[in-house]
């Protein structure tokens, strides 16, 4: 029999009082899309449910001091509508519009999506490769983690129970660049990733590559991005990137797909990710959405 | 730990006592009369339970019923009074359903679709739908119908 209590503050500084109050007895709601069923499945008891979603200071979407700020409660169907976002960050973009079915990106937030911090999270990679930052806050303070220190295991962040997630800062990128974003799902609509990868190339062939989904964390590849770094990707340049890729990541076998597969299309979606990225910052094409693989 | 929530259903202002872990969907339905959202999967995956919530759709089953408290909820109940019945109309001419159970939910998506962008592309189409499941149709006569709704509203326009 579920029972627990339910606040709606108005406010950060509210939310955070109830935080350190309630500690890890508490749970944060935000669209509640990961939350509701971990409550439903009882993987989560919390005696509190801390709903974010109508705290104004939270709801920011906005360009500022050379940084794009995604408040906590900002919902995907706001960012896939933002042109801010559309024009800015395309890569976020991109993989936003490839998060559910419209009926969950209404009420899904991309904070949430880090902090249920499940391996597959359609955010993470996207994220990573931009540099983004994961801002947080506690009554005594506020600290700031890059995207890439923030998981820690699967379902697990730096976020103590004492926090809150506030917003979500991404820098933004001065001359020409080019994103992309491929996720594997079995279909489209509502299936999570089996391999997710993102790729940011800038004009002096600076190369950020992440993955999600092939490993207990989402994870950058050093290893790729030093092959390629500065050179333009020839097919040889290319095999020794996508061997670092190989090396780096370790799929599990699951319902979902087996390892063998996961491995294979590690590389085969690496190339794709390589090739639109780059062409997107030479020639602006492929469109960002159109469908990579 | 009850709960006086308010909110407007389909015009009606509503107040109810709820518990914190009452679903939106199961109060709907158990308690206010409203049968148009199904439970289908109870999981935000099949779309039958959706309703509108403020302006856009939501899965009325991964939600607790307190978290609608002030705000302006609509479902198929109401689409006469809120004078949207014609997409109810243009579905049945299209035969757009056999066992209906899936019907509210398409039709709130479609709502929701067309309210945003009124003249939708056979991609936006689908996209706007991908999460409602039918299990008896195809698709082919839903499409067709909101298509024959997009003909229909520019026809009234222009
Ligand atoms: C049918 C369906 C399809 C889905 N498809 C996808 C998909 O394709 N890709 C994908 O990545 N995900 C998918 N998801 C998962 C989910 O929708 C996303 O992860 C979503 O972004 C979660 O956001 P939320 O606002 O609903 O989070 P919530 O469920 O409200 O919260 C998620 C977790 O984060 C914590 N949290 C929330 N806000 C904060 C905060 N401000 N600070 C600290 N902790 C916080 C919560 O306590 C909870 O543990 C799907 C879910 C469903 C039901
Ligand atoms: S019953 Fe809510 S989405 Fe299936
Ligand atoms: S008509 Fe039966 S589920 Fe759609």
């Amino acid at each position: 029999m579920l029972n627990f209590d339910y606040r709606r503050p108005e406010s950060l500084v509210e939310a955070l009082s109830l935080r350190k109050e309630w500690g890890g007895k508490s749970s944060l709601l935000m669209g509640g899309t990961d939350l509701f069923l971990a409550i439903e499945e009882e993987v989560r008891r919390p005696e509190l449910l801390i709903d974010l979603k109508k705290i104004d200071e939270l709801s920011r979407l906005e360009e500022k001091d050379g940084s794009v700020h995604i408040g906590a409660a900002v919902t995907y169907s706001e960012l896939i509508r933002s042109d801010l976002i559309h024009d800015k960050l395309p890569g976020i973009w991109e993989s936003s519009r490839l998060v559910a079915s419209v009926g969950i990106r209404n009420s899904a937030t991309m904070v949430g999506n880090i902090c249920n911090a499940v391996p597959s999270a359609e955010s993470a990679a996207p994220l990573m490769v931009r540099g983004a930052m994961i801002h947080i806050a506690s009554s005594s303070g506020s600290r700031t983690v890059p995207a890439v220190d923030f998981f820690t295991g699967p379902r697990r962040t730096v976020v103590k129970d004492d926090e809150i997630v506030t917003s979500i800062s991404v820098p933004l990128l001065k001359g020409k660049f080019g994103e992309s974003y491929v996720k594997l799902g079995r279909y489209r609509g509502e299936d999570i990733a089996q391999v997710a990868t993102a790729v940011l190339v800038d004009e002096k062939l600076n190369f950020a590559i992440a993955y999600g989904a092939v490993g207990p964390v989402p994870m950058r590849i050093p290893g790729a991005e030093a092959v390629l770094k500065g050179k333009k990707p020839t097919a040889d340049l290319l095999d020794k990137a996508k061997a670092e890729v190989l090396s780096t990541v370790t799929p599990i076998a699951d319902i979902r797909a087996s390892r063998e597969y996961r491995l294979h299309m590690c590389a085969v979606m690496f190339e794709k990710a390589i090739a639109a990225a780059v062409s997107r910052m030479e020639t602006g094409a492929p469109a960002y959405g159109a469908r990579l693989i | 730990m009850v709960r006086e929530i308010e909110f407007t259903l389909n015009g009606y202002h509503q107040k109810i006592t709820v518990k914190p872990s009452e679903k939106l969907l199961d109060v709907l339905r158990d308690r206010l009369g409203i049968t148009s959202a199904k439970y289908g999967c109870g999981k935000g995956e099949c779309g039958a339970c959706t309703v509108n919530l403020d302006g856009k759709t939501v899965r009325s089953c991964l939600m607790y019923a307190v978290e609608a408290d002030g705000s302006v909820i609509e479902t198929l109940e109401g689409f006469q009074r809120l004078g949207k019945k014609e997409i109810q109309e243009i579905y049945q001419k299209h035969n757009a359903f056999q066992c209906g159970f899936c019907a509210p939910g398409f039709i709130m998506s479609t709502d929701e679709l067309l309210s945003q962008n009124p003249d939708p592309d056979e991609e936006e189409i689908k996209e706007a739908l991908a999460g409602n499941l039918c299990r008896c149709t195809g698709y082919k006569n839903i499409f067709s119908a909101v298509k024959e709704m997009v003909e229909k509203r520019k026809g009234r326009e222009s």
